[in-house]
C-alpha cells in the first residue's frame, strides 16, 4: 500500500482558512485543531492544540506566537522547501494560531545557514502586509493585527529546542530552560509564547478549511495525518516525500528507491533510532518510530561505526554546555567508542557506555541531551559485532 | 498561593504552592545533594546532581526546579536516583584537575564532599584531566583555574544577579564550554570590581583570591621590620566558622591574641579608622549640605559612601557622571594605612618606610584598593598587603593557634580604640547609621532619638532600605538645617546600586545621603569571608556585628578618645587641610569596556 499524498505542497487559496477561522470564536479553533490530533512535526510530538490552548487560557499580554524554522537535526531539509515553496500557507498557519491564542506579534526564528531565504521570506511577508494579511485589521477583522518578523539563528543546534530558541531570540545564549514554566506560560520575555514547526504550521490551513474529520483520514489512530520525510542516503530517489504516518520502514525504502542490501535506517537524525532489517516492518508513526523526518540509509558498505562516531561527534560539538550529563556525557561516549578504533573497547566498555546513556537519558536537563543515546543505544544493540570488531583505518 | 499535598517518600506533607521540591526537601530535612543551586541565586538546574523521581515522568526531575504540585509523588532515593547522581559527580570528576592535597581549596570542595558521599574512589572514564588550560592570573586580585571549573555558573550568577557587573559568562558550547569574559579576554582586561562574589559562590578550587600570606610571613620573620595589622570590623564575626564555632560567634578578643601570638608587633583595628571616617564624611555632608542650602552651590547630592571599593570601582566603569557624588573620604583601611605611617610613626619614631602595613578584610576588592596609586599619601604605600579573612584563618592555623584555646586581649592603643559606631560598618546599613548617629548630634547637640541608638529602619536585608529622619532645634552654626527632613537610602550588592543609580540619574530621588555596599549584606558577606556563604550566616553574623556595638563603652565615632587626641595632636579639625591631604582621595572614570 502507498501512502504518499500531497498536502503540504498542494496549493490553497490564501485567506481561506482565515476567513473561516474570523467567523469563529478563538476557542472554535483551538478546538478544531486540538480535534484533528495534529501533534508537532519537528520530532516531540507535541499535540498543537493542547499547546494553543495552554496559551490561550493565561490571561496575561502580548502574547507571541512563533515559528520554528531552524531545522538543524542532521539529515533533515523539508522545512527549507517549505519556505522556499509555501511561506504564505506557513505564515497564514501562523495567523490562525495567533488568533486562537491572541498574540499580536510573531517570530519566524530562521537557521542561520537559511539565510539566503532570509530576502525572499521577507519579500512575502511585505507582500502578505501589502494585501492586508499581516499589519492591522488582518482581513478587514477589525481589531486582529499581526507583526511578523524574521530573526536568523546563529548556527546553534540546541536552538531548535524551543526554550533554546527563545533565549536566543530574546539574544542570549542559546541554553534550554527548565520546564515548567512552559513556554505557553512564560515564553518570549516571560510572556505566554506558542512555538510551532514549520510543517505543523503548514497543515494548519488545511485542517481549518477540510476539517479534523478530515486529517483524520489520514495516518494512523493515534498519528493524525501524513508527515514529510526527508530521505537521503542509499537510494535511488533521495529527497523529500510526503506520507502518511504509518508508513512501514519497508515501504518507504522501496518508495524512494533503496537497495535490496539495505543494511540501517537512522530515522529522526543523530538523535533518533537506528532501525535495522529486523525492523524494517514497524510503522513510522508517534506510537512506532517517531521521527522529525529525518531518514538516511545506510547500506551495507557502510561502517556503522562511522556512523555513530559521525552522531556522537556531532552532539558533542552541539551540546549547548550547561548540563552535566549532557555536556561531559557526550564527551567521554565519543572518548569510548574511539578505544573501539584504537583497538582498547571491550564489552566493559560497552557496558559503561550503556549506564553512561541511561543516565544521560534520565538526567539531562533538555531535550537533546536525553535523547542522545538513542542512536547510540539502538546501533550498540542492532551492530553490536560491527561496533566492538571495527579498527580504524590506520589500525587495519 | 494554593495549598499542596505531595508525598516524599511515601510520606505525605502539606505545603503551599510556588515551592520546589528541593525547597520541601530542605525544610523537612530530606537529604538531597545540590551542587550548581545556592540560595543567593537563580536556579540554573544544570549540574543534575539533585536529581529524583517523580511518578509519571519517565525522566528523573532536578529537585531545585521542579515546582511542586498538588498531588505529587516524589523519590528521593533509590538505585535509579544513587546511579545517576553517582554517575554525575564521576562525569564531573573526570574533567576536574584533582590535585586535591595541594589545592587551597582542599576539605573545603563541594566537588570532593559529593565525591566522598558517593564512595568514587575510581573512575570510569579515561585517566584523570591534567591541568590543560593556564590559570588566569591577569586580575589584580582573583585568579581562575579553569582545570578546576565544574561550570555550574554560580560565579557567572553571582556576578550577575548579584552584583550586575557581567564580567563572565559560558563561552563556546559543547566539550570546549568554559567559563570566561567576552570574546574569551583575561578577566584583567574586562570590566570586573574585584568584589570576589564568584570567589564566594564557587564550590570547587577554580577561583581563588592572590594570596599574601607569604609575604606577611616574610615581614614578620624579618627583624627590621615593624609589623602592624589592622582587622576590619567584619573579621571578627567571621574568623570563627573557620575554627569550628558557630556562625555568629564573637571572636575579637581571641582573635586579638591571636594576631599578638603569631608575630604581628602591633595588633590594630580598623574600627579606629572607621570612626575616623565617620567624623570626616559626616562632616564632609553636613558641609555639602551648607553649600547647597546657604552658599547655594552646585555640589553633587546625594552623597555617596565611598568605603567599598568593589563599589567605588563599579561607579568609576558604569556612572562615572555620578562620581562628584561620592564622597571624597578614603575607606577605613585606607585612613589606617595613611594615618599609621603618618601621625603613628612619627608618635613612634619609627621610619615609616620600616612599617609594614598588613589589613584583614572580608573583601577581596581591598586588595586593589590598597595598590591603587593614589593610595600613598603618606610618601608611602599606605597599605602593604591586604590578607582576606581565609588567608587570616590559614595564618593562625600555619602558626599552631587553635582560636578556641585562647585567652582574650584587647588591642593595642591608640589605633585599637574604636566605638560601636565602627564596629557596625560591617553590615550593610552600618555605615549610614554611624554617620547618623555623629551627623544628629554633631547638629542638635542631641543623641539621635532611637532606642538604644540603634537606628532600626537602615537595619536588615532588605536590598534598598530607606529612613528619614527631622532635624530641628539646631545648634546656631547648623541653624541652616533647620526643620529639614534628612533623607537616606541604603542598598547592598551592586546589582541593587545600579538601580538605585540610575533612579538618582533620572531625578527620582530627593535624598541626602546613599550608602552603598558591594556585597550582599555588606562586609560581612563580603568575597573574602569564610565558606561557604549562605542568606542564614549573614544573618548570623550581622546579629553577631549588632551585639557587638551594644556591647561597647563608646558608641559614637565622634566620643571615640583616640580620634579625639588625632584631630587635637595632628589633624585639626575634621576635613581640615591635613585631613584632605591624608584622608580624602580622588575617582578615576573608566570605560566600560
Amino acid at each position: 500500500m502507498a501512502r504518499k499524498i500531497d498536502v503540504v505542497f498542494s496549493d490553497i487559496e490564501l485567506g481561506k482558512a482565515l476567513k473561516k477561522v474570523y467567523e469563529a470564536k478563538p476557542e472554535a479553533v483551538v478546538e478544531t485543531v486540538k480535534k484533528s490530533n495534529l501533534r508537532g512535526r519537528g520530532g516531540a510530538g507535541f499535540p498543537t492544540g493542547l499547546k494553543w490552548e495552554m496559551a490561550a487560557k493565561i490571561n496575561k499580554f502580548p502574547k507571541y506566537f512563533i515559528c520554528n524554522a531552524d531545522e538543524g537535526e542532521p539529515g533533515t531539509f523539508k522545512d527549507k522547501l517549505i519556505l522556499e515553496k509555501q511561506a504564505p500557507k506557513v505564515i497564514e498557519g501562523m495567523l490562525i494560531g495567533a488568533y486562537a491564542i491572541g498574540a499580536e506579534k510573531g517570530f519566524i526564528y530562521l537557521r542561520g545557514e537559511y539565510k539566503y531565504l532570509y530576502s525572499s521570506l521577507q519579500e512575502t511577508i511585505d507582500k502578505l502586509k501589502r494585501d492586508g494579511f499581516l499589519g492591522k485589521n488582518i482581513c478587514g477583522k477589525k481589531g486582529f493585527c499581526f507583526d511578523l518578523e524574521i530573526r536568523l539563528g546563529s548556527g546553534a543546534y540546541v536552538c531548535g529546542e524551543e526554550t533554546a530558541l527563545i533565549e536566543s531570540l530574546e539574544g542570549k545564549r542559546g541554553e534550554a530552560k527548565n520546564k515548567p514554566p512552559y513556554p505557553t506560560e512564560e515564553g518570549f520575555l516571560d510572556k505566554p509564547t506558542v512555538v510551532n514547526n514549520v510543517e505543523t504550521l503548514a497543515f494548519v490551513p488545511h485542517i481549518i478549511v477540510n476539517g479534523a474529520d478530515w486529517f483524520h483520514q489520514f495516518g494512523t489512530e493515534k498519528s493524525a495525518g501524513s508527515k514529510l520525510f526527508s530521505v537521503s542516503g542509499d537510494c535511488e530517489k533521495p529527497g523529500i516525500y510526503e506520507f502518511e504516518f504509518g508508513i512501514t520502514i519497508r515501504e518507504l525504502l522501496k518508495e524512494v528507491g533503496a537497495a535490496p542490501d539495505t543494511k540501517a535506517v537512522q530515522i529522526g537524525g543523530a538523535s533518533g533510532f537506528c532501525a535495522s532489517s529486523d525492523d524494517f516492518d514497524k510503522p513510522i508513526c508517534f506510537e512506532g518510530i517517531p521521527t522529525g523526518g529525518s531518514i538516511i540509509i545506510f547500506n551495507k558498505s557502510r561502517s556503522m561505526f562511522k556512523v555513530l562516531k559521525n552522531f556522537v561527534e556531532f552532539f558533542q560539538q552541539e551540546s549547548c554546555g550547561q548540563c552535566t550529563p549532557c555536556r561531559e556525557g557526550c564527551s567521554r561516549m565519543l572518548e569510548g567508542i574511539e578505544k573501539f578504533e584504537l583497538g582498547t573497547g571491550s564489552s566493559k566498555t560497552v557496558s559503561d557506555l550503556l549506564s553512561l546513556s541511561e543516565t544521560m537519558s534520565l538526567a539531562s536537563k533538555c531535550g537533546f541531551g536525553q535523547s542522545v543515546p538513542n542512536s547510540f543505544r539502538t546501533i550498540i544493540t542492532k551492530f553490536r559485532d560491527e561496533i566492538i570488531s571495527y579498527r580504524g583505518e590506520n589500525n587495519e | 498561593m494554593n495549598k499542596v499535598r505531595v508525598f516524599v517518600n511515601g510520606k505525605e506533607y502539606q505545603t503551599t504552592s510556588g515551592m520546589t521540591i528541593l525547597d520541601l526537601c530542605k525544610r523537612e530535612n530530606i537529604f538531597v545533594p545540590t551542587l550548581c543551586y545556592h540560595p543567593d541565586l537563580s536556579t540554573k538546574g544544570i549540574c543534575r546532581v539533585c536529581v529524583v523521581e517523580v511518578e509519571g515522568s519517565k525522566t528523573l526531575q532536578a529537585s531545585c526546579s521542579t515546582p511542586l504540585s498538588d498531588g505529587m509523588k516524589i523519590t528521593t532515593s533509590s538505585e535509579k536516583i544513587r546511579r545517576a547522581r553517582k554517575t554525575v559527580v564521576e562525569l564531573l570528576l573526570a574533567n576536574h584537575y584533582t590535585d586535591c592535597t595541594t589545592c587551597h581549596k582542599n576539605l573545603k570542595c563541594e566537588l570532593q564532599d559529593l565525591a566522598n558521599l558517593y564512595g568514587l574512589t575510581d573512575l570510569r572514564w579515561k585517566e584523570k584531566r591534567e591541568r590543560t588550560v593556564k590559570q588566569d592570573f591577569s586580575s589584580p586580585v582573583l585568579v581562575r583555574d579553569n582545570n578546576k571549573c565544574v561550570l555550574c555558573q554560580r560565579c557567572i550568577r553571582a556576578c550577575n544577579e548579584l552584583q550586575g557587573v557581567y564580567a563572565i559568562a559560558n563561552l563556546f558550547k559543547g566539550d570546549s564550554t568554559i567559563v570566561g569574559s567576552a570574546f574569551n579576554s583575561p578577566l584583567g582586561e574586562v570590566v570586573c570590581i574585584n568584589c570576589g562574589q564568584c570567589v564566594a559562590h564557587c564550590p570547587t578550587g577554580a577561583l581563588y583570591e592572590k594570596y599574601f600570606i607569604e609575604d606577611v610571613w616574610k615581614a614578620i620573620d624579618d627583624p627590621d621590620k615593624v609589623v602592624v595589622i589592622q582587622t576590619a570590623p567584619a573579621i571578627r564575626a567571621a574568623l570563627g566558622e573557620e575554627f569550628g564555632y558557630p556562625p555568629g560567634t564573637r571572636v575579637t578578643k581571641k582573635m586579638a591574641t591571636a594576631l599578638k601570638l603569631m608575630g604581628f608587633d602591633y595588633v590594630f583595628d580598623t574600627q579606629f579608622a572607621a570612626d575616623l571616617t565617620i567624623v570626616e564624611e559626616g562632616y564632609e555632608l553636613l558641609n555639602r549640605l551648607k553649600k547647597a542650602l546657604v552658599d547655594k552651590e552646585n555640589v553633587a547630592l546625594p552623597m555617596m559612601t565611598s568605603c567599598s571599593p568593589g563599589w567605588i570601582k563599579f561607579q568609576e566603569h558604569f556612572f562615572p557622571d555620578l562620581l562628584p557624588n561620592l564622597s571624597t573620604c578614603k575607606s577605613p583601611q585606607q585612613m589606617f594605612g595613611a594615618v599609621l605611617k603618618t601621625y603613628w610613626a612619627e608618635k613612634m619614631k619609627v621610619s615609616p618606610e620600616n612599617i609594614v602595613s598588613v589589613a584583614v578584610m572580608p573583601c577581596t576588592a581591598k586588595k586593589f584598593e590598597a595598590i591603587r596609586p593614589e593610595m600613598a599619601d603618606s610618601g608611602f604605600q599606605d597599605v602593604d598587603y591586604v590578607l582576606t579573612t581565609r588567608e587570616l584563618a590559614a595564618m593562625i592555623k600555619q602558626a599552631g593557634i587553635d582560636l578556641k584555646d585562647l585567652e582574650e586581649s584587647n588591642f593595642d592603643d591608640p589605633l585599637g580604640v574604636s566605638t560601636g559606631a565602627g564596629t557596625i560598618f560591617a553590615a550593610t546599613g552600618g555605615v549610614m547609621e554611624a554617620a547618623l548617629r555623629t551627623a544628629y548630634e554633631v547638629v542638635t547637640g542631641r543623641e539621635i532619638p532611637f532606642p538604644d541608638l540603634n537606628v532600626v529602619p537602615v537595619r536588615g536585608f532588605e536590598n534598598i532600605r530607606e529612613a528619614s529622619i527631622k532635624i530641628d532645634k539646631t545648634k546656631p552654626e547648623w541653624s541652616f538645617l533647620e526643620g529639614i527632613t534628612l533623607k537616606v537610602l541604603v542598598a547592598h550588592g551592586t546589582a541593587n546600586a545600579k538601580n538605585v543609580m540610575e533612579r538618582v540619574k533620572n531625578k527620582e530621588f530627593d535624598h541626602h545621603f546613599i550608602e552603598i555596599m558591594t556585597c550582599p549584606g555588606g562586609c560581612l558577606g563580603g568575597g573574602g569571608q569564610p565558606l561557604p556563604v549562605t542568606p542564614e550566616k549573614r544573618a548570623a553574623r550581622a546579629k553577631a556585628i549588632y551585639e557587638e556595638d551594644l556591647s561597647l563603652a563608646y558608641r559614637k565615632s565622634h566620643t571615640n578618645p583616640s580620634i579625639i587626641k588625632l584631630y587635637k595632636e595632628f589633624l585639626g579639625e575634621p576635613n581640615s587641610h591635613k585631613a584632605h591631604e591624608l584622608l580624602h582621595t580622588h575617582y578615576t572614570p573608566r570605560g566600560r569596556y
